[in-house]
């Protein structure tokens, strides 16, 4: 009796063992894979930020980052991703509460064309709103001939194309998560509080907008870190009154060839990204937010 | 609590002639009933019978094509939901998985611009009343199904709402717990002034817990009646077989009376009239296997063909002719005493007159 018992615990731990082996053997392709292009070149770079233009480790890349001009970089990076993620809330909420109420059938419908401009590259895309907007762009041409206006509007190459064309971009984004949530928003809630008395607009706020809040933030977190690094956009829709951080990091490798100071932007951008994300999630707890 | 209690009357609730229709479907067909003030009635009926689009259209969830809802003098059938006043308990509990439960409890009450010192005290009077004392602070998802039941129960009633209509509250529970809970909601209904509106699909509970019953089957009331009522005067083979352990028995009619067995049958009831097939209605456990002849009794022959061991009773399957099979169930404390007969033997099994009940086929 007890060698069977024996025996059935060496099986059951060789068992063990394959499943393990399993579990390595398929990860391992993936894992490696993100060690090698994004661990591996972050590391050189990172490294890379602490040597000056002889080669010698020094934090000059740094000290050169609380310069006028990085300090700009850094506002105006912030404030625009803080500005696209707004209006992307404003946009992105009520969207994601009507597509939330209607019958599934025609939801899935309408999440397609959400999701439509995910199809499409971020270049045309943006290239497509240039088209739109630029001075003998269709909006101007339409106005002109109609005689509304008389000179072209100045709507491209500024502050608010690039926005434009990053909430743009950036609002499925926000509307996903934020859709999944309220559609797991059980129905009997709002309707328990309209019985218990409150008005229908009374349960939406004091129920539905709280029970979507995880959704929301995920949405938020999303929105706000992706639009820190946004390059094409605001380079091609700004027309170069916009200077973000990404395009300062283009600027720096392509005109000065510094790599370490490039490099040095990149680190402060990523770890920044990182405070956020660790601070929203002392805050809010991300990973509950994530999974549900 | 008691004091305010005392100030709220309960309301009778007055349907008459609802229609709600979805398409083609007539889900509530011209439904009336008078629910008296601070009974405890239950819609009774299979899935799909319009249970609770009846309670919805009460809450006013579902708006009616036609027909009239008062609460007391008062029409109600155009008042928003909001406006009813009446206590919900939903299927789902419905419980606000944010706020902790005596948040929950007090949720009403905040709406009703109650003062905060207030409003803490009155929730945790109505968490007492449903043995939930010193449960408040707790969140909803450290409650188990039984407790949060109560949460829900304590939030509908906790702004003493003159009316509470309640949606199967506790089929999600197993069946310990939903017994325990139905005495438990009962006695406290004896505390609360309240008209309560509760449904369920579950006979044996609707006959536990209502003061009256209406079983509704497709949109209809069928019957209206006191749980004792409605299990051994059932007016149609629907109520008869939807309430209790039904077996039917095809009689005949003879002349203005009925019979079975060529035996001319001692009815409690009248013949239903017309000239349709008839079925005598037995339960099982109001058979009797001794049966004297007092004159009262009609008798049944029959052949034992199985006997069942089911713990608290013991079932005999019997052949009443015909391939017709008859059951009848012996508590187990009798059918100790009482020699049990064998299988294959004949007896005749008694039914008394008071409990001998025939019904048409075809409702008239
Ligand atoms: N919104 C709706 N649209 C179309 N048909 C509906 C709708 N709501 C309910 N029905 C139909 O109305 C009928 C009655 O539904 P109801 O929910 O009142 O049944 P019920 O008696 O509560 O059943 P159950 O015991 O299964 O809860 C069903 O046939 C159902 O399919
Ligand atoms: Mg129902």
């Amino acid at each position: 009796m007890s060698a069977v018992i024996a025996m059935n615990a060496d099986e059951l731990a060789r068992g063990q063992r394959r499943e393990r082996a399993q579990f390595i053997g398929l990860s391992l392709p993936a894992t490696l894979l993100i060690l090698i292009i994004v661990f591996l070149p972050l590391f050189w770079l990172s490294s890379l930020s602490f040597l000056d233009r002889g080669g010698e480790l020094s934090t000059e890349n740094y000290q050169r980052l609380t310069g006028d001009l990085y300090v700009e970089a850094f506002v105006v990076t912030f404030q625009i991703s803080a500005a696209v993620t707004a209006l992307c809330v404003l946009l992105g909420y009520p969207l994601a509460y009507w597509l939330s109420r209607k019958p599934q059938h025609t939801a899935n419908l309408l999440l397609i064309c959400v999701l439509l401009p995910f199809w499409t590259a971020v270049l045309v895309r943006t290239y497509a709103w240039l088209v739109l907007l630029q001075r003998n762009g269709l909006i101007n041409n339409t106005l002109l001939s109609l005689g509304v206006i008389d000179a072209p509007l100045q709507l491209a190459h500024n502050l608010t194309a690039s926005i434009i064309g990053m909430v743009h971009i950036m609002l499925p984004f926000l509307v996903l998560p934020l859709y999944a949530t309220m559609k797991s928003i059980d129905g009997d809630l709002v309707r328990a509080a309209v019985g218990l008395g409150s008005s229908p607009t009374e349960a939406f706020w004091r129920i539905f907008v709280p029970m979507s809040l995880p959704g929301l933030f995920a949405g938020v977190v999303l929105v706000f870190i992706m639009s820190l690094g946004f390059y094409v956009t605001p380079a091609l829709l700004g027309g170069g009154r916009v200077q973000m951080l990404a395009q300062r990091i283009e600027s720096t490798i392509t005109i000065f060839s510094n790599w370490g100071a490039a490099s040095a932007l990149g680190v402060v951008l990523l770890v920044m990204a990182l405070a956020l994300v660790a601070l929203l999630h002392r805050v809010f707890g991300l990973d509950k937010l994530f999974v549900r | 609590m008691a004091a305010a209690a005392a100030s709220s009357q309960s309301l009778p609730i007055t349907v008459s002639n609802l229609v709600k229709a979805y398409g083609d479907l007539r889900v509530l067909d011209d439904v009336s009933i008078a629910i008296r003030p601070g009974e405890f009635m239950t819609l009774l009926g299979p899935s799909g019978s319009g249970k609770t689009t009846l309670l919805m259209a009460l809450a006013g969830f579902v708006s009616p094509e036609s027909g009239s809802i008062r609460f007391g003098e008062q029409e109600m059938i155009t008042t928003s939901p909001h406006k009813r006043g009446v206590g919900m308990v939903f299927q789902s509990y419905a419980l606000f998985p944010f706020m902790s439960v005596v948040e929950n409890v007090a949720y009403p009450l905040k709406i009703r611009g109650v003062s905060p010192a207030e409003q803490k005290s009155r929730a945790e009077a109505a968490l007492e009343m449903v043995k939930l004392g010193g449960y408040g602070g707790r969140r909803i998802n450290q409650l188990s199904g039984g407790q949060k039941q109560r949460v829900a129960l304590a939030r509908a009633m906790v702004f003493e709402p003159r009316i509470i209509l309640m949606d199967e509250p506790l089929s999600a529970l197993d069946k310990k717990l939903r017994e325990h809970m139905q005495i438990e909601l009962k006695q406290l209904h004896q505390k609360l002034d309240a008209t309560i509106v509760y449904v369920t699909h579950d006979q044996r509970e609707a006959l536990t817990m209502s003061d009256r019953i209406a079983v509704i089957n497709k949109g209809r009331i069928a019957q209206l009646d006191e749980p004792k009522a409605l299990y051994r005067r059932p007016n149609s083979l629907f109520v008869a077989d939807f309430i209790g352990e039904t077996v039917l028995l095809p009689v005949q009619r003879e002349g203005d009376g009925v019979s079975l067995q060529g035996r001319k049958l001692k009815l409690a009831t009248p013949t239903p009239s017309g000239n349709g097939p008839l079925q005598l209605v037995i339960r099982p456990e109001l058979l009797q296997l001794d049966a004297g002849d007092d004159g009262d009794t009609n008798t049944i022959a029959g052949v034992v063909r199985q006997t069942i061991y089911q713990g608290d009773s013991v079932l005999l399957i019997i052949d009443a002719g015909d391939g017709r099979e008859v059951s009848v169930r012996i508590a187990t404390s009798r059918a100790g005493q009482a020699s049990l007969p064998d299988s294959g033997s004949r007896i005749a099994l008694g039914l008394h007159r008071d409990d001998t009940v025939v019904l048409a086929e075809q409702a008239p």
